[in-house]
């Protein structure tokens, strides 16, 4: 089996196991908190309607077709709760092709598969670059907190993501003085520069909602990525395994 | 003399499988890049598309994942 055909089907079955159980988690953990703060935004937007004249919901419906008011959105309930399974599988899908892709070049180079609890360390450290990192400057936050444009968030998002990769990449393998020293302040460096943020913030959603909002995202970001490091290394084992009994002295 | 001809085999056969297992590196190497480009673009657009439709599917889970979201 090549090498492309085993890192996809090892990545779509751990997605799909992972995406499931996370679907799972969340319904006990992040969907409720996500559900009572929609309760707050939507009284605050009606409060906000009704406060002001029609002229002014004129030009603010103008202004913000951001949000899509007439773009379709699954209705509350079970369609809901689908289109989030299903985008839980894909999200677990496209980030196991990833690890997955640095667990075939690992073994590859050391020439041993690699183990569930090695895959776990991996999906630890996906832990950290996704969510850890990013989350320090930009803490998970609920519907209806005001937040800074999402194009800078995004962009600054993917900068935490990139500067952490990179950073325990040199510390963990160019074992050296100057590579630990570079691979920490590259892990620092965004947190430097500093996220996007308002520099005045007012909602009704309470501050411990949030608070709990934080801890459930970071727990169920955890339980994603070592179920995801684990079950994507030791079904990669499996279906890599296959492959050099097949004859693959010719192509691999 | 027949022991230095078995040790002269061996090193052929050595420097003959070796060109393989490189080469076999590389495929692995790029496949592994394919995978991981095919990877991050499903991360991409579940995550951080702006498309308002894609955006209302995957609301909850772009929330619960702490992906930049509204």
């Amino acid at each position: 089996m090549s090498t492309f055909r085993s890192i996809v089907f090892s990545s779509v079955i751990a997605g799909f196991i992972v995406g499931l159980v996370v679907t799972a988690v969340q319904q006990f953990g992040t969907v409720p908190l996500i559900l009572r703060a929609e309760v707050y935004e939507k009284a605050a937007t009606h409060k906000h309607e009704a406060a002001a004249p029609p002229q002014a919901i004129l030009v603010h419906d103008h202004a913000d077709h951001d949000h899509g008011a007439e773009a379709w959105e699954p209705r509350d309930g079970l369609e809901r709760n689908v289109y989030t399974a299903g985008a839980n599988i894909l999200t677990a899908i496209g980030f196991a092709l990833l690890l997955c892709g640095f667990v075939a070049v690992r073994s590859g180079a050391t020439g041993e598969q690699m183990s569930w609890h090695e895959g776990l360390m991996w999906g630890l450290a996906g832990f950290a670059v996704f969510t850890i990192a990013p989350g320090l400057g930009l803490p998970p936050e609920l519907p209806g907190v005001p937040t800074a444009p999402l194009l800078s968030r995004q962009i600054w998002w993917v900068t935490a993501v990139l500067a952490t990769a990179a950073g325990l990449g040199l510390i963990v393998f160019r074992r050296s003085v100057p590579a630990a020293i570079a691979g920490v302040v590259l892990i620092m460096l965004p947190h430097l520069i500093g996220a996007p943020e308002l520099e005045h913030v007012e909602t009704n959603v309470p501050s411990s909602l949030s608070h709990q909002f934080v801890v459930a995202v970071t727990l169920t970001s955890l339980v994603f990525w070592s179920l995801l490091g684990s079950l994507t290394s030791a079904a990669f084992a499996y279906f890599d395994r296959q492959g050099p009994s097949q004859g693959s002295s010719a192509r691999g | 003399m027949s022991q230095s001809r078995t040790a002269q085999t061996q090193v052929t056969q050595a420097q003959v499988t070796h060109l393989p297992i490189a080469t076999r590196q590389v495929g692995r190497l790029a496949q592994s890049l394919m995978a991981m480009t095919l990877g991050l673009f499903i991360v991409g657009v579940v995550g951080f598309s702006h498309i308002d439709v894609i955006h209302n599917a995957a609301h909850d889970v772009r929330h619960s994942n702490a992906f930049p979201c509204h």
